[in-house]
């Protein structure tokens, strides 16, 4: 299991270095001085420069990137030229909207794709099964962005349910918190609950093949209790695949719903960082995002080297 | 061997969007760059069949054109991942458990690592939005799927006997890898690229949305919406229209995606019974 562990460490970090190493050199192609490209056509010479010395833009490549990552590593964002305060600062207050969304929209997704592939699979080839495997079909097709949209129609809009966008804060108590990220939740999760039922379901078709299934209804338990005891927990390696993959995908698709109820998040800044032209802000964000990728990627993989020990073994 | 009907119910859904898409070419009911706000918001009449939006444009000849530009940005992007991820997917395969091998196949875990809206919003916070950028972005995110798809198929094709027989006669990797390796794992591509085409569809809409994909005037699905966005209140329809339109187009494609493996993989035929 150590030495496991180890070469995953070795890999992370590799993967980190890659990352910092691509990002920082996206960064560095933009033509021309990013102290000019980010102050625009007017800039007086005297200011460019002045930025230029604030943006260690004066030293060698090299010199440049270590001072970046040594930066991150030790928290320092660096300055946000458009907000003119530690990129950090704005980081933190940002994660507390983008990263309760995320699990909100993720503890969704788990909560209805559980029951809904279980019953597919245990209903399996029958008019319930077919009529989910056509439900979850038009949830993946169906854009959470759009969905969002109709969500706001029906319950901001019609209904008065909720309000169409905007965040209060977790100051203000957590109720209208949690109600204010209700609906970008269920918008986030619809598609990827539809996506993990499908998943659960063949998985647990694959495993009720099995011939140790058969031994269990053999020794004389019900198909249900074959399904739930056995089967269940056999099929759920590739089931937390896509539960790992699909908190990035939250986490990125956060970017774009967080625009649709204008939720204060990191997918807000990004797009703010963009359109000030704030690179720092943009190279930051980027960077802590393919972080959190990354990282959820290791953590899964070490969850299965715990639950399944035949993987620590095997290249 | 039966006939999938997703198969059937997809393609016919897929091919309504291609062609109305491929008729914007030559023919859209009304010209959508005419703005004309004596006729903004107008409800569905023989004149504008879908009505029009806030600048008096037919909304069926922006959903015509919008077809055409998800489309050709979605292609090209599967193009780019084909072109670039199935030879390096067929190299590592031939050079299975090399250096190269290892660096391609590591290269792809750290594209994965970016998800593609993160690719994207590098790009253009370098090179600014266009539909160009969108191409490139989704494609990027294109390139390590195909890469996968074609070295697991190949894997498993470099173990056979006949392939075994062409090295014997003297057919170098490449050789192998483009005669032999190549056609037979030509279904799997089409699948994934049918299920990458649709990925590439919902992508485009997303970058577009947020005003990372084509700019206007051009016409797209992501950018109706939206605009839409701000008129939910008085018109709804400016935003269900096109979202509708990117729901058919996706569940067409996936449907026919799904239909063609079971066509094409006799294992998935087998298995469902």
């Amino acid at each position: 299991m150590l030495r496991f562990a180890l070469s995953r460490i070795l890999s992370l970090t590799l993967s980190l270095i890659a990352a910092s190493l691509v990002i920082f050199a996206v960064i560095e192609v933009i033509p021309g001085d990013p102290a000019a490209f980010m102050l625009g056509l007017n800039a007086q010479p005297e200011t460019v420069e002045a930025l230029r010395e604030e943006l260690g833009l004066n030293g060698t490549l090299p010199a440049r990137y270590l001072s970046w990552v040594g930066g991150l590593l030790v928290g320092d964002f660096g300055h946000s030229y458009t907000y003119r305060v530690p990129v950090v600062d704005l980081v933190m207050q940002r994660l507390w909207v983008s990263l309760p969304l995320a699990a909100y929209a993720l503890a969704l997704s788990t909560l209805i794709a559980f029951p809904v592939g279980l019953i597919a699979a245990a209903r399996r080839g029958q008019p319930t099964d077919y009529g989910i495997m056509g439900a979850t079909q038009l949830g993946i097709a169906v854009p959470n962005f759009w969905f969002a949209m109709l969500l706001v129609l029906v319950f901001a809009i019609n209904l008065r349910w909720f309000s169409a966008g905007g965040f209060p804060g977790w100051d203000n108590g957590i109720g209208p918190a949690i109600k204010a990220l209700t609906l970008p939740a269920v918008a986030l999760a619809l598609p990827q609950a539809s996506i993990l039922a499908r998943v659960l379901r063949s998985a647990l078709i694959d495993t009720l093949g099995q011939d140790y299934i058969r031994t269990a209804r053999a020794k004389g338990l019900s198909r249900r209790q074959a399904l739930t005891r056995h089967a269940l927990r056999n099929a759920m390696i590739p089931v937390l695949t896509i539960i790992g993959l699909q908190f990035s995908f939250l986490l990125a698709g956060a970017i774009i719903i967080e625009n649709v109820f204008f939720l204060p998040g990191l997918g807000r800044l990004i797009f703010q960082g963009i359109t000030q032209r704030d690179l720092i802000v943009v190279e930051s964000v980027v960077m802590l995002l393919v972080f959190a990728v990354i990282m959820v990627t290791f953590l899964v993989d070490m969850a299965y080297a715990l639950v399944d020990p035949r993987l620590r073994h095997k290249r | 061997m039966r006939w999938p009907v997703q198969l059937t119910l997809g393609a016919t859904l897929s091919a309504v969007f291609l062609l109305a898409a491929g008729l914007s070419f030559v023919w859209v009911p009304h010209d959508v760059t005419a703005i004309s706000i004596a006729d903004k918001l107008k409800p569905s009449s023989a004149t504008f069949f879908l009505g029009t939006d806030h600048f008096g444009r037919d909304i069926l000849s922006m959903l015509m054109v919008g077809a055409r530009t998800s489309i050709a940005v979605a292609l090209i992007a599967v193009g780019i991942g084909i072109a670039i991820g199935v030879p390096l997917g067929l190299t590592a395969a031939a050079r299975k458990d090399s250096l190269l091998d290892e660096v391609i196949m590591r290269g792809n875990d750290l594209i994965f690592a970016f998800p593609s809206l993160v690719i994207a919003i590098l790009i253009t916070a370098v090179f600014g939005p266009s539909a160009v950028n969108a191409i490139i972005a989704i494609g990027i995110f294109n390139i390590p799927v195909f890469a996968r798809v074609a070295r697991g198929g190949a894997l498993s094709l470099w173990t056979l006997d006949y392939i075994l027989a062409a090295r014997v006669a003297g057919k170098n990797a490449l050789r192998i890898s483009v005669e032999h390796i190549l056609p037979n794992i030509l279904n799997l591509l089409i699948v994934q690229g049918t299920i990458q085409f649709s990925l590439g569809i919902l992508a485009e809409a997303g970058l577009s949305y947020v005003g990372l994909g084509a700019q206007p005037p051009t016409p797209s699905w992501g950018r109706m919406l939206a605009d839409a966005q701000t008129m939910i209140y008085t018109a709804p329809r400016l935003a269900i229209l096109p979202g509708l339109a990117i729901v058919f187009t996706v569940l067409g494609l996936n449907l026919m995606g799904d239909g063609l493996r079971d066509l094409l993989d006799p294992r998935v035929r087998r298995a469902r019974g």
